[in-house]
């Protein structure tokens, strides 16, 4: 069949349409075209390029040979709140119930580095994640969980050092050596700058942590995958699926960059970045966002970066379903969005999901709706099919056009960024989150002028009684923690720890050292967090955030 | 009324600004003076801010779940500042069971997940002194 030929019918085809549209009219505000045919993808539409193999070069088709035919993705859902004790119940029950990894929310204040005791912790403490002020709360938060079986994914980015080593020092209690864990820390700084707000300390001493990281596991955890440069939090402030990705790899670009500058090699280091991606409404939108990204990485590491191992250009994710998209009303709804979000993010090619509970735009999720969050996933893996070949949607005219698409919008932005000196000068100028705000906000006008219809919000809205069983995090908490940390103080070698924070504030002054064998010193004299964090805050300073409206 | 004047701020550690942002540009396009805080305040700060910048309005939003501490704070250090007169209003992931308490709290209106950014702009127009 002739190109020529194709591109013929598609023209009797339009034509007829259109002269039926006044009668048949299509429906308004439609984004993408009428029909997607093989004109869509060029006459010169060149597989190997494109597509190649499942686990070859660009890995458009997915980053293992046989993707989900050997191992489902990990099924991991984040969760922690209130005590490390409570939240090591939850873990514990989500193990037992088929969950294959676990991953550890934190409190805010464990997050920006204050100990529960703190000031600025006031109200905040255990409400959003579990509380943890020193070692002796990860030794409960893990208590009877093997960390040689398991993986596990920490959100912890601005004190991501001190977490992970917290992690190292649970481990060597439990007679596991730092070389067999597995895991992730997020320990993305510069989406903190830009979309989620948990920073410390200003750009340079946080880029310098990270590096010191990337180098510390290189070589004593070297399973550990030292950052996740995460796309999520720029797609739930408002992002596009283009912006999501573009903004990402421009912040692992200078990621890279730093590593490179502060002299390591980058196959020493590179197969340890992983990304994280949001799983947003539009499946189809979103397979192809996933396939983009893995493209545009790929060629970003090999040709700008010069990386040889397959691994260097491997885009390894994990994803979570998007958050921002339940709604309150009609909570029952969201177990179907997430249910298409877990089917987009499944025939995108994820290696680990988590997903989202229907109660989320309310409160932290119940156990009951954590379960059938966590059964979706089972089901999908089990009963749908999609996971039963590779790259399922591969050679839809539609998503290769719009893969397509979405990768040149990436690069079109990535050179942008290039343009005004890379990501952090991009978010120092406040360009990044501008984008951000800018679609944000078009999003909210599109619901609201009813251009944009959310089930059961602008549309078949019904009257309801407010829902009942919500999780509530007991306001208490705060007090528990302070007197854990009272005892603790009393307890430990109070002496060891003035010594270990009086050698990691030298060590802060000094760029040559690495800092983790430092951090690990005072957390194993149960240092607390906060005392650690002040430590650095004192030397480093904190960031001055750039406000854009 | 002319010149109605509104803070927009974040009080305590939570960095999800998406719905503030949104708003305060819903509200700065209603044709509201609309000054935005950032992130990551105390409520003094807020308080003070609202005292410096002369607002009607204050408008907290919060969506990490310490809003029945850190909301009902901000009126106390406003009526502290002698500031009366000024509507405060929240919004965030809140529970309908607290609103009732934030209310007794001198928060007089609560604005939950997908409150449509008009249904703002009209509470303030009719209730603004």
């Amino acid at each position: 069949m002739a190109f020529e030929e194709i591109k013929a019918g598609l023209e009797k085809y339009h034509a007829e349409v259109e002269a039926k549209l006044v009668k048949n009219p299509e429906r308004a505000n439609l984004v993408p075209n009428r029909l997607y045919t093989p004109v869509d993808l060029g006459e010169n539409f060149d597989y190997m390029t494109k597509l190649g193999f499942p686990g070859e070069y660009p890995y458009t088709r997915g980053v293992q040979p046989t993707m989900y035919r050997g191992r489902f993705w990990t099924m991991r859902m984040y969760a922690g709140f209130s005590t490390a004790e409570e939240s090591n119940k939850r873990y514990r029950y989500l193990l037992a119930n088929g969950g294959s990894g676990l991953s550890c929310a934190f409190d805010l204040p464990t997050q920006i580095g204050y100990d529960s005791t703190d000031p600025m912790a006031e109200g905040e403490v255990g409400k959003v994640g579990v509380a943890i002020d020193s070692l002796a709360d990860m030794e409960i938060l893990f208590d009877q969980i093997s960390l040689d079986k398991v993986s596990t994914s920490m959100t912890i980015n601005a004190p991501a050092s001190v977490l992970l080593a917290m992690y190292i020092a649970v481990a060597e209690k439990q007679g596991v050596s730092a070389d067999k864990l597995r895991g992730t820390i997020q320990n993305d700084i510069l989406k903190e700058y830009a979309a989620r707000g948990t920073y410390i300390f200003p750009p340079k001493p946080s880029m310098r942590l990270i590096t010191n990281i990337f180098e510390y596991c290189s070589k004593n955890v070297p399973l550990w995958n030292t950052i996740s440069i995460s796309g999520y939090h720029i797609r739930e402030a408002g992002s596009t699926a283009s912006q999501e990705i573009a903004f990402t790899i421009a912040d692992g670009i200078a990621y890279v960059e730093a590593a490179i500058k502060a002299g390591l090699d980058v196959d020493a280091f590179a197969g340890r970045l992983s990304f994280f991606w949001n799983a947003h409404n539009n499946v189809l939108e979103e397979v192809a966002k996933f396939r983009a990204s893995r493209r545009v990485w790929s060629k970003v590491m090999k040709e700008r970066f010069g990386a040889k191992k397959a691994k260097s250009m491997m885009l390894r994710v994990h994803t979570q379903t998007a958050g921002s998209m339940l709604t309150a009303q009609q909570p029952n709804n969201n177990i179907v969005r997430v249910a298409l979000q877990t089917a987009a993010a499944v025939m995108g090619g994820t290696q680990s999901l988590h997903t989202n509970s229907k109660d989320e735009a309310l409160a932290l999720p119940t156990t009951e709706s954590v379960t059938i969050a966590l059964r979706t996933q089972q089901i999908v893996a089990y009963e749908s099919g999609l996971a039963d070949t590779v790259d399922p949607l591969g050679g839809s005219y539609y998503v290769e056009a719009l893969t397509d698409k979405i990768e040149a919008e990436a690069w079109e932005y990535i050179k942008k960024i290039d343009e005004i000196g890379g990501a952090p000068e991009a978010i120092a100028k406040g360009y990044i989150q501008k984008e951000i705000q800018d679609s944000a906000y078009k999003w909210q006008m599109e619901i609201e002028k009813g251009d944009r219809i959310i089930v059961g919000v602008n549309k078949f809205t019904q009257e309801e009684e407010a829902p009942k069983n919500l999780l509530r995090v007991d306001g208490s908490v705060g007090k528990l923690q302070a007197e854990k940390i009272a005892a603790l103080k009393a307890r430990r070698d109070n002496a060891a720890v003035e010594a270990a924070l009086k050698a990691l504030e030298a060590g802060c002054a000094d760029e040559n050292v690495n800092l983790m064998p430092l951090i690990l010193d005072a957390v194993r004299a149960y240092a607390t967090e906060g005392e650690i964090c002040g430590v650095m805050r004192k030397v480093f300073g904190e960031y001055q955030p750039h406000t854009t409206l | 009324m002319a010149n109605v004047k509104v803070l927009v701020a974040k009080p305590g550690l939570d960095g999800h600004d998406r719905g503030a942002k949104v708003v305060a540009r819903a509200l700065r396009d209603a044709g509201f003076e609309v000054i935005y805080t950032g992130i990551r305040l105390t409520p003094e700060q807020i308080a003070e801010a609202a005292l410096q910048d002369d607002v009607n309005v204050v408008a907290l939003s919060l969506l990490s779940g310490a809003h029945n501490t850190l909301f009902p704070k901000v009126v106390e250090l406003l009526k502290e500042k002698g500031l009366n007169d000024v509507l405060v209003i929240g919004g965030g992931v809140i529970p309908d069971a607290d609103i009732p308490g934030l209310k007794a709290a001198g928060i007089a209106e609560v604005f939950t997940p997908g409150t449509p950014t008009s249904k703002i702009v009209d509470f303030i127009n009719a209730n603004v002194k």
